[in-house]
């Protein structure tokens, strides 16, 4: 059965990593390989690293990082932050990254995402979504803000845009993306769970695969995005970084808990 | 330059081991970017000095004195069975030249890709005829297995016909099963060499939208919408639809097993 992936991000500026760490048995804790590899180890299925840096000197530290990455770690990974044209994902992929994502440059530009996936495959093109809840009611159910207006955002959730998240999300689908990566503004970093009536929207309106991101908190929250929010993966930052989920423990939990994972 | 290089090894080694490697015997070639096994042969040299990294240098050529031929063409995701062979201590060498793919003891057929496309530049450059005579082990991977096949749906694509078999699209049975199928899942019933070891169904990473069906040449199992063939094995020809060079430690002992293998 095919199992639901579990994948810590890594947020990277001028090739270090930017959250700090717990993990007193790494070499150099800002390292971004010696953190992945030590994710790969415990049992993460894929990673993601996302340049937050803005110049141009930091674009190409980046590309070199990607370099070494796929070199020294035998799991996918994926690589975001600053595409914004083609020859930006082709500099990426052949540095060595399995897959890119795209999130403002294809808002901006939705045809990207036809041509990503018509050069080099839909297998490499992640959009990533970020999209905020305009309609605060918390539903019956608890679960906070189930069929609002979900206005995507760009810029790294500054700047609001005309897309709503549904159709953004379908459009996305239908121009050739091969997964669709879907981050609630409104429960990042609240570590509260995932926004998992939306993503269960998501994932039964999608043909592709939903990763799931932000809110991330306890380990019943993953479980929860994958038996109710029909995640297909789900993505985490600072509860692995600081070790307050250890990915075998998280895994061996979602096991007992009946979901399909790899052990 | 001779032009029929050795091919007794093609570990790069450092320049200063070469004394030693032609000492006992062996050539070092430096591969370059030109894709050819540009070996330089330093014949009735003496040992110049007997560092402990040299030492360790030669066992490695002693362990894999093995020429790796990786299939230069038009599909992604190549650089990853490079740089996979390379943390294997194995230096291979990707190229479309028909002599070197002849003469190499192992070579890998990879790729993420479409089926039209790719056997249209195979056929260009007459590499169709070349892989179906290989007579060494060879191993396709993903969009390379498929290849090997007689037909598929992808393109309505005449194959290789190496496995008389025809690749199929998948068709999910339920909204849970998105295609691509993208993640690890698992394969079981293995039988032959390239699972050496195995003793439970284990994870390997797919990314795939057709499959091949079970057929006389199966040697795994795995399951998605149904049972399908996610290995095959025909006398010198092995294949897998997962990507071992992306999956992890187990991915590295399938390679390992193919490096072996005597078929």
């Amino acid at each position: 059965m095919l199992a639901k992936r579990i994948i810590p991000c890594l947020d990277i500026k001028d090739g270090q990593t930017v959250k700090g760490t717990n993990f007193v048995n790494l070499r150099q804790a800002g390292d971004p390989i010696e953190l992945g590899k030590l994710y790969s180890e415990q049992g993460a299925d894929e990673l993601v690293y996302l340049d937050i840096t803005a110049s141009h000197e930091g674009r190409k530290t980046f590309t070199e990082l990607v370099k070494r990455i796929a070199r020294e770690i035998n799991i996918p990974f994926t690589v975001g932050g600053g595409i914004n044209e083609l020859k930006d994902v082709d500099r990426l992929l052949n540095a060595g990254a399995d897959k890119v994502s795209i999130n403002s440059a294809a808002l901006r530009r939705p045809e990207l995402i036809d041509e990503i996936a018509r050069n080099f495959g839909s297998q490499v093109c992640v959009v990533a979504i970020d999209a905020k809840c305009e309609d605060d009611t918390v539903h019956e159910n608890g679960d906070p803000r189930i069929d609002g207006d979900w206005v995507c955002y760009v810029n790294g959730g500054r700047v609001p845009t005309q897309y709503r998240l549904f159709d953004w999300a379908k459009e996305v689908n239908e121009r050739g993306a091969g997964e669709v990566l879907f981050t609630s503004m409104n429960h990042d970093g609240v570590k509260h769970g995932y926004a998992n009536a939306a993503l269960r929207r998501l994932s039964d309106l999608l043909t592709i695969p939903v990763i799931a991101s932000g809110g991330a908190g306890t380990k019943e929250h993953f479980r929860d995005t994958f038996l109710n929010g029909h995640s297909d993966a789900a993505l985490a930052a600072s509860v692995f970084h600081f070790g307050e989920i250890p990915i075998p423990q998280l895994k061996q939990y979602l096991h007992k808990e009946g979901v399909s994972v790899r052990l | 330059m001779p032009n029929n290089p050795p091919l007794s090894s093609n570990i790069h080694a450092p320049s200063h081991s070469d004394a030693i490697f032609s000492q006992k015997g062996y050539s070092s070639p430096i591969c370059e970017q030109n894709d050819g096994f540009s070996a330089v042969l330093l014949e009735n040299m003496v040992a110049i000095s007997l560092k402990s990294r040299t030492f360790v240098a030669l066992y490695e050529v002693k362990a894999n004195k093995m020429n790796i031929a990786i299939i230069k063409y038009n599909a992604g995701n190549i650089a990853s069975v490079e740089n996979a062979m390379k943390r294997l201590g194995v230096e291979p060498v990707v190229t479309d030249n028909v002599e070197l793919i002849k003469k190499a003891d192992r070579v890998i057929f990879p790729g993420q890709g479409e089926a039209l496309s790719t056997m249209e530049y195979l056929r260009a450059r007459r590499l169709d005829e070349v892989i179906v005579d290989l007579k060494q082990p060879v191993l396709g991977i993903c969009i390379g297995m498929q290849l090997l096949c007689r037909h598929s749906e992808e393109g309505d694509t005449p194959c290789l016909g190496v496995f008389d078999v025809g690749v199929k699209r998948f068709e999910p049975k339920s909204h849970e099963e998105k295609v691509p199928q993208m993640g690890w899942n698992t394969v079981e019933n293995t039988k032959s060499d390239l699972f050496e070891g195995f003793e439970k169904p284990e994870f390997v990473y797919f990314i795939h939208s057709f499959y091949v069906p079970k057929c006389d040449w199966t040697i795994a199992t795995t399951n998605y919408t149904l049972s399908y063939s996610s290995a095959l094995h025909k006398d010198n020809f092995y294949a897998t639809q997962f990507h071992p060079e992306k999956s992890g430690k187990v991915g590295e002992r399938i390679l390992k097993n193919f490096l072996d293998a005597v078929h």
